[in-house]
C-alpha cells in the first residue's frame, strides 16, 4: 500500500503529490462529463462540480435521439471503411515490397519505402485547398467517400511501414513451401503472411480507428449535409441545436467518446506500443 | 520486366495511387495555386505571380499567427516534453509497482478522445459565469483574477494552449516511457553504488539515454504547434478579434469565408515550408547525436 510506504519513505512524498495531483487533473475532467450528464441544465447551472442530486439517464436516450445516432453511424461506417480499406492496401504494398526486396529487385522496392517517407511528412492541412476543389470535381463532395479516401491515404503510409517491418521477419522458408504447394502470390500473403502477423495488423486498426474517429478538419469540411456528418463535426451542430439544453449536450459528449475509450481500454497494448513508433500522432 | 518486378507494381498499384492522388497531387496542387487567385464556386482561376506572397508578408494577421504558433510551440515544449519526460521517469519508478502501469494508461487516456468533445467540457470549465475555474479561483480568494478566458484577447490563446496540453501531455509521456524502458539498468544500480540520489540519477543518465527521443517529441510537438487547428476553432474560433488565431485557422478563413482560395494556398504552403524545415532540423540533429 503506497500509505504505508510513503511513512518509511518521507522523501518520496513530493514525487507522489506530483502523481496525485496530476492524476486529478485528468480525472476531474472526466468525472465532471459523466456526472453532468446525468443532471438537468438547471443543477448543472447551479452546481456542475458535484455529483447529481437525482439521476437523469433519459438524457442519453435524448441525445442519441436527438442527433447523435446519425453521427455515430456515420463515424462507424467511414472508421470501419477507413480500416478496411487501409489494412487491405498496407498489406498488398507492404508485401509487394518485401518479395522485392528478397528477390533482389530491392531499389525498386525503395520507391515504395521512399513514397511513405514522404507521404509522412505531408500534413494534411497543407493539402486542404486542393482537395477540396477535388473532391467537387470528382463529384465526392458530400459524400462519405470524400472522407475515407484521404483518411485512407493519409494512413497509408505510416501503415506500411509497420506491416512491412512484420512481414521481413515471415521465415523464406514457408515462403518457398508454400510455392512448392502450388500457391500463387496471393495466397502465399493471405495464407502464410497475414495469419503470421495478426498482432501488427490489429495495432494498425486499432490507431486508424482512433484517427478515423476523432478527425476534425476534413470532416467539417467536405461533408455540408447534417445527416451524412461524423461524430466530431456533427457535435458541432449538436452543441447549436441544445444551446440550453446542456445534460442532453454532455451525454452527446460521453457517447461520443465511449468508443475510443472502451477500444483503448480492451486493446490497450495495441495502442501503446502502436502510437510509441513515434510520429504516428493525427 | 521481370515477374518480380511485375509483382511489386501490382502488390504496391492501389497504394501508389491512393496517396498519389489524395497527398502527392494535392501538395504540387496547392503551390500552383498558390500563384493563382480563385473561388471555391467557379472554375476559373486568375494567374497573380508572387501577389499572394507579398501580401502575406505585409499582413499583420499572418504576424499574430506566427507570434500565437511560437507560443503554441515553446509553451507545448515546455509542458509536453519538460513535464512529459519528468512524469515518465517518475512512473518508471520501481516502488510504485502496479501503480506504475495502471497511471501510465490512465494519464493517456485524454490522447484517444475527440479534440470536439474535449473542447466543449472545457468551453463549460472557461464559461465567466458558471465555470469551474472562475469558481476556483473566487474559492481561494482570487476573485480579482477572474476574466472571460475564452473571451478576452489577452488571455485567449493561452487558454487554447492550455486545452492542447491537457490532451497531448500523455502522448509525450508515453513515448518517454518506452524510451526509458530501454535504458540498461546497470547504469542505475552503477550510480546507485556511487551515490547518486534520483534526482542525479534522472539529470546524469535519464535525460542523456533518452536525447533521440527528446528531439522526436521536441519535432512532434513543435510540427503539431504550427499544424494546429482544432483547439483554436472549437474554442475561439481564432478570437476574439483575431488574436487566438493561428496559420491553419487563418487558411481556412482565408478559404471558406472570405473565399479566397489562391492566398489559403499560400498560407498552406508556408504551413508546409515550416513543418518542412523543422523535419530537416530533426535529420540534422540526429546526424550530429550519432
Amino acid at each position: 500500500m503506497i500509505p504505508a510506504a510513503i511513512l518509511r519513505h518521507p522523501g518520496r512524498l513530493p514525487v507522489i503529490t506530483l502523481l496525485a495531483l496530476h492524476t486529478v487533473i485528468v480525472a476531474y475532467p472526466l468525472f465532471w462529463m459523466v456526472s453532468n450528464s446525468l443532471k438537468t441544465t438547471q443543477e448543472i447551472y447551479a452546481a456542475s462540480w458535484s455529483l447529481p442530486t437525482r439521476w437523469v439517464f433519459e438524457n442519453y436516450a435524448e441525445a442519441w435521439v436527438r442527433g447523435i445516432s446519425g453521427y455515430f453511424m456515420n463515424s462507424v461506417i467511414v472508421t470501419g471503411s477507413t480500416i478496411a480499406l487501409t489494412l487491405a492496401i498496407s498489406a498488398l504494398a507492404a508485401f509487394g515490397m518485401v518479395r522485392a526486396e528478397a528477390s533482389g529487385i530491392g531499389r525498386a522496392a525503395n520507391v515504395v519505402f521512399l513514397a511513405c517517407i514522404a507521404g509522412m511528412l505531408v500534413a494534411p492541412q497543407v493539402a486542404l485547398v486542393p482537395l477540396y476543389k477535388m473532391m467537387q470535381t470528382l463529384g465526392l463532395h458530400n459524400s462519405h467517400l470524400a472522407l475515407i479516401l484521404p483518411y485512407t491515404a493519409y494512413r497509408l503510409p505510416i501503415t506500411i511501414l509497420l506491416v512491412r517491418a512484420v512481414f521481413l521477419a515471415v521465415p523464406r522458408d514457408l515462403d518457398d513451401c508454400a510455392n512448392i504447394d502450388g500457391c500463387n502470390s496471393f495466397q502465399v500473403l493471405w495464407h502464410v503472411y497475414l495469419p503470421m502477423s495478426r498482432s501488427i495488423l490489429l495495432t494498425c486498426a486499432v490507431l486508424t480507428a482512433y484517427y478515423a474517429w476523432n478527425e476534425f478538419l476534413f470532416a467539417i469540411i467536405f461533408i455540408d449535409s447534417d445527416r451524412l456528418k461524423t461524430i466530431p463535426a456533427g457535435l458541432m451542430n449538436f452543441r447549436d441545436a441544445l444551446m440550453t439544453d446542456w445534460g442532453v449536450l454532455v451525454a452527446g459528449l460521453v457517447i461520443a467518446a465511449a468508443p475510443i475509450i472502451l477500444l483503448f481500454i480492451v486493446a490497450q497494448r495495441y495502442f501503446l506500443s502502436g502510437f510509441a513508433t513515434g510520429a504516428v500522432k493525427g | 520486366m521481370s515477374r518480380r518486378a511485375l509483382d511489386l507494381t501490382i502488390y504496391s498499384l492501389p497504394f501508389l495511387l491512393v496517396v498519389g492522388v489524395f497527398v502527392f497531387y494535392p501538395l504540387i496542387a496547392n503551390f500552383y495555386y498558390s500563384f493563382q487567385a480563385f473561388s471555391a464556386f467557379s472554375p476559373t482561376m486568375r494567374p497573380v505571380g508572387l501577389e499572394n506572397y507579398a501580401r502575406l508578408m505585409n499582413d499583420p494577421v499572418i504576424r499574430i499567427a506566427f507570434v500565437n504558433v511560437g507560443l503554441y510551440a515553446a509553451l507545448s515544449v515546455l509542458c509536453q516534453v519538460a513535464f512529459g519526460l519528468v512524469l515518465a521517469a517518475i512512473l518508471s519508478q520501481a516502488f510504485l509497482g502496479r501503480w506504475a502501469r495502471f497511471l501510465q494508461a490512465f494519464f493517456f487516456l485524454p490522447v484517444v478522445m475527440s479534440i470536439t468533445v474535449i473542447a466543449f467540457v472545457f468551453t463549460f470549465f472557461y464559461d465567466p459565469m458558471t465555470g469551474l475555474i472562475n469558481e476556483l479561483l473566487a474559492a481561494v480568494g482570487l476573485g480579482a483574477w477572474q476574466r472571460a478566458w475564452l473571451g478576452e484577447s489577452a488571455t485567449a490563446i493561452y487558454a487554447v494552449i492550455a486545452v492542447s496540453q491537457w490532451q497531448s501531455i500523455g502522448y509525450v509521456m508515453m513515448l518517454f516511457v518506452v524510451a526509458i524502458q530501454g535504458i540498461p539498468r546497470d547504469l542505475y544500480e552503477a550510480a546507485e553504488l556511487d551515490g547518486a540520489g534520483p534526482v542525479a540519477q534522472f539529470f546524469y543518465i535519464t535525460v542523456p539515454q533518452v536525447r533521440e527521443m527528446l528531439i522526436v517529441a521536441t519535432v512532434i510537438t513543435v510540427t503539431g504547434s504550427i499544424t494546429v487547428f482544432s483547439e483554436p476553432h472549437i474554442l475561439t474560433g481564432g478570437g476574439p478579434g483575431n488574436s487566438s488565431t493561428v496559420l491553419a485557422t487563418y487558411m481556412y478563413r482565408s478559404a471558406f469565408f472570405r473565399d479566397e482560395m489562391g492566398y489559403a494556398a499560400a498560407i498552406a504552403s508556408v504551413i508546409f515550408v515550416a513543418t518542412m524545415m523543422v523535419s530537416l532540423l530533426q535529420l540534422r540533429l540526429f546526424g550530429k547525436a550519432k
